[in-house]
């Protein structure tokens, strides 16, 4: 590397709307720093297109300290790049090598339809937490600590699945594009607790259904989806969703009309 | 509420569930079948013998073929409307090649696998069974069909491969079947790739010693 940081080639999709067919535009950025965030070595770019009179690539992103979970992008072959249990925004430019290609792709997804460039619609995700993903009883103030014993591995399984910021990586990743290790998550991390406990089976069947009917693929247990997953939800819970969903498939009484 | 089972059994989960259990079904099988064919190396008595047993018994062998084939059909069903699902679920494929950092070479040939190992099952019948295809085909002696087909090279080389593509497909089925059905715990999930591992390797290995075994002239030596 020069004295003047890194020079990177990009290889990076551009689309103009939904009905746009879109294709890669290649760019070349110089003298960024290795300490840069990937989304920040984007910022650089995007100001160099506009000085240049250009359109700057759009992307989402928020918070970028890795919470969000609006930053996914598909880089080199990998969701959120080359390091694992990492967001795009929390990436190093320090992963990658001086003079390398960079491929950079939105999620591919039927149910992610592209809103422009690198920016996908995960509103199909928000349609199988509307089916079940929370409690119906209004809490009032938050109780005094530990009147609700949970026992400690429910409790750090349930933070476990909870860790799951909806980033969609897990169906990016998926050659199937399935959304179970998400559904899974949201099921697991309310099924887990004593106040997930009334509504458990319903909220197994209505998700699933909700996951099936948004387009989704079905999971055919590669696991690349927990090797993507920024937060390193495991696979567990999707067993776990099948147990659920099997068990109220077989016992959960349909509602009366 | 048979509408409701039918929605059920028709989720994703559902056709997980229908595969994994008519394909356990398979496997229960293919460990019967594989066993009574080493009988072979006992000599044309014991294996025939075994045969004709077999056939004295038609209500067995009925149910048995029944069993087997309303399974298969499930498990193509299933296999073949997910696969459709998941390639519709991703119309736009990515321009770089993903790098692979989990899945197996048998998860990523299951939808190549099914396929092959059906087109087998029906050459294996008619070759077999119904005795329509390979060499003459001797009503009732089941060592003699086995010996003079084997012993022609590109015959004894297809089953060879085919039980190689079925131990591969077992391989991923089987340790599958745990994850759909939900069974994943960390104290034995060692044990269920040991498992998968070594039932998809007996069956594997048991069907292979066959063909290997008349082709090095163990089986059948004696026969000009
Ligand atoms: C056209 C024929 C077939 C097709 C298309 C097919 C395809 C598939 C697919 C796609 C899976 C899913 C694996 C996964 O969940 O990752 C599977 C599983 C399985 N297959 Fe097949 N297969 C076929 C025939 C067979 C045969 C002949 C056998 C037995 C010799 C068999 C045994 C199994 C078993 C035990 C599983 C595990 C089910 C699970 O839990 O997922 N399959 N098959
Ligand atoms: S921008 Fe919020 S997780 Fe990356």
């Amino acid at each position: 590397m020069s004295e003047k940081g890194m020079k990177l080639n990009l290889k990076i999709w551009r689309q103009k709307s939904s009905k746009d067919k879109g294709g890669f535009v290649d760019y070349k950025v110089e003298n960024i720093s290795p300490n840069m965030s990937f989304l920040e070595m984007l910022d650089v770019l995007n100001e160099k297109i506009i000085l240049e009179g250009g359109e700057p690539i759009a992307f989402d992103n928020d918070c970028r300290e890795g919470i969000c979970g609006m930053c996914g992008l598909y880089i080199n072959g990998r969701p959120h790049g080359p390091q694992s249990g990492t967001t795009t925004c929390q990436l190093h430019m320090r992963s990658f090598r001086d003079g390398e290609l960079i491929t950079i792709e939105p999620w591919r997804c039927g149910a992610f339809p592209i809103v422009k460039d690198l920016i996908v619609d995960r509103s199909a995700l928000d349609k199988i937490i509307m089916a079940g993903g929370f409690i119906s009883v209004s809490t009032g103030a938050a109780p005094e600590a530990n009147t609700i014993p949970v026992p400690r591995d429910d409790s750090g399984n349930s933070m476990d699945a909870a860790q799951c910021i909806g980033c969609g990586a897990c169906i990016a990743a998926c050659p199937n594009a399935s959304a179970m290790l998400f559904t899974a998550a949201k099921i697991s991390h309310l099924g887990l607790l004593p106040q997930g406990q009334p509504e458990r089976k319903k909220r197994a069947l209505s998700m699933v259904k909700a996951m099936d009917d948004a387009g989704f693929g079905g999971c055919t247990n590669h696991g690349e989806c927990e090797a993507a997953c920024p937060k390193n939800v495991s696979t567990k819970f999707i067993a776990r969703m099948n147990r659920d969903y099997i068990s109220a498939g077989l016992t959960e009484e349909p509602e009366k009309e | 509420m048979m509408n409701r089972l039918f929605e059920i059994i028709n989720s994703s989960i559902g056709r997980k569930v229908i595969m994994a259990i008519t394909g356990i079904v398979v496997v229960g099988f293919l460990l019967g079948h594989m066993t009574g064919n080493l009988l072979v190396f006992k000599g044309p008595d014991a294996i025939n013998h075994y045969a004709e047993f077999l056939q004295s018994k038609p209500l067995l062998i009925w149910t048995n073929r029944i069993v087997l084939l309303v399974s298969l059909i499930l498990h193509i069903w299933a296999a073949t409307t997910l696969t459709l699902d998941a390639w519709n679920a991703r119309p736009v494929p990515y321009a770089s090649s993903q790098r692979i950092l989990e899945t197996t070479y048998a998860a990523r040939t299951m939808r190549w696998g099914g396929p092959i190992i059906a087109l087998y099952v029906i050459y294996h019948l008619l070759h077999f069974t119904v005795g329509r295809v390979g060499p003459q085909h001797f009503e009732g002696d089941v060592y003699m069909n086995i010996v003079t087909g084997f012993r022609i090279p590109y015959i004894a080389g297809f089953y060879i491969i085919c039980m190689l593509a079925i131990g591969f497909h077992l391989y991923h089925g089987i340790w599958s079947f745990f994850q759909t059905l939900g069974a994943n715990h960390p104290l034995y999930n060692p044990l269920r790739r040991i498992i998968a591992v070594a039932i998809a390797l007996t069956i594997t290995a048991g069907f292979i010693s066959v063909p290997l075994g008349v082709i090095f002239r163990v089986i059948g030596g004696d026969i000009p």
